[in-house]
């Protein structure tokens, strides 16, 4: 079973949030430290079964590239006698980063009118969670890195199981619902527990992404690094 | 007929409009008054309605004119229709819809090299909710298909055009403090 994850952030967003979480000069990336972070993404993209699509190989190709340049001493001894300096290997990076992160911001902006434009006329703005208190959205790789825990967490308690039960996805969203009809907010790990095989673990998953797709669920902390939690969406629920 | 009285029916016509209502529409309305006219009756209509300060105003969205509510009173607005609010983009989405608003025209393969991934799914979904428009074929190889905003999106972001975004230049400001 493999999981999708188009619509959701691409390499460049896992490398703007290396660079913040990290809090790291962008105009001087540490890029055999990234490298490494960046790759340690991927293989629990992979460890998870998770579709690694071509622009992410790409960026791993690129980073390692960027890394082995960074070795070489600096070519000053340029046959022509040019005093140019040799341009830093990781200056394109940088640039594309930057302006991917210009698109990011004009993208917060549109999200904040559309919020403005939800609160007028007759149709008001989606769920202020919690009584308006502040709460932080969740990433993607925060996503992959819980999962990725609760993964470890199974296989580290678990014996060999016996026949067990295949579920499917449909069932799954079905379970999830109900759960989410009697709780309003769920916390993630809590999520998969009592689940009875990895099968089990990684189609939960799938859909609670499905959920998070449809608007049915948002995902939020209450500050960085805390539990995830999972709010059901004050929209879904009554089509169901 | 008078500017004054102009106004009034101008605010009852707006008023009654579903889309915001526009010059042209209006001068189809009254034949014989000039666009002059109309405008000035438009703009002393917003500005003294909106000098009321009260829980509605006039704003100009997508070449138009409209009425609603002040955002501000949303809380008490929602508590006494209790309806359900509408689904929102996805960051993917909004992320794919400033690219295509601020580098339009432009190709599927353009926004890919700019937001670094495929952007299929999220043009689809901006296409299907008529956000984005297809606004021709570019004249190379292949004439892939060219990509703009719609009238639609003005209204969904309440722009009066596309000159009140922010300059990129701007987002690049932002951009530069993550360092």
């Amino acid at each position: 079973m493999t999981i999708h994850l188009e619509g959701f952030e691409g390499p460049l967003d896992l490398l703007l949030h290396l660079i913040k979480r990290e809090e790291l000069d962008i105009w001087n990336i540490p890029i055999a430290h990234v490298t490494e972070q960046y790759l340690d993404y991927l293989q629990i993209m992979r460890d998870l079964n998770i579709n690694v699509a071509g622009e992410w190989l790409v960026m791993a190709a690129t980073l390692i590239y960027i890394k082995s340049r960074m070795l070489l001493p600096p070519d000053t001894v340029q046959e022509t006698g040019q005093e140019e300096e040799s341009e830093d290997p990781r200056k394109e990076l940088v640039y594309q980063l930057l302006e991917h992160q210009k698109f990011k911001n004009a993208a917060q902006m549109l999200y904040t009118r559309e919020e403005v434009e939800n609160a007028v006329w007759n149709s008001p703005p989606m769920d202020a969670l919690e009584d308006g208190k502040e709460v932080i959205a969740v990433t993607l790789f925060d996503l992959l890195k819980a999962f990725h825990e609760v993964v470890k967490r199974f296989e580290a308690q678990s014996s060999i199981g016996f026949d067990q039960e295949e579920v499917t996805i449909e069932q799954k969203l079905a379970e999830l619902r109900r759960l989410l009809m009697v709780h309003d907010t769920l916390v993630f790990s809590s999520f998969f527990a009592r689940a009875p095989s990895k099968q089990h673990l990684i189609v939960t998953f799938l859909a609670l992404l499905e959920l998070v797709r449809l608007h049915e669920v948002f995902l939020y902390q209450k500050k960085a690094f805390s539990e995830i939690r999972i709010m059901r969406s004050k929209s879904a629920g009554k089509t169901a | 007929m008078e500017i004054e009285e102009l106004q009034p029916i101008l605010e009852a016509i707006i008023y009654a409009a579903d889309d915001p209502v526009g010059l042209e529409q209006l001068k189809e309305i009254f034949p014989d008054e000039s666009y002059d006219k109309i405008e000035t009756a438009l703009r002393r209509l917003a500005e003294e309605f909106n000098a009321r300060l009260g829980g509605m105003w006039i704003r100009e969205i997508a070449g138009g004119f409209r009425m609603t509510t002040r955002p501000e009173h949303h809380e008490y607005v929602r508590a006494y229709l209790k309806t359900k609010p509408g689904a929102k983009l996805s960051m993917a989405a909004l992320e794919t819809l400033a690219v295509v608003a601020y580098k339009q025209p432009v190709t599927l393969a353009e926004i890919l090299a700019i937001r670094g991934k495929k952007s299929t799914t999220a043009l689809h979904r901006l296409l299907e909710k008529r956000l984005v428009v297809i606004t021709g074929r570019k004249p190379v190889v292949g004439r892939p298909i060219l990509y703009g905003t719609s009238k639609d999106f003005l209204v969904h972001f309440g722009l009066k055009d596309l000159s009140e975004l922010p300059t990129l230049e701007e987002f690049a400001q932002i951009a530069g403090e993550i360092s």
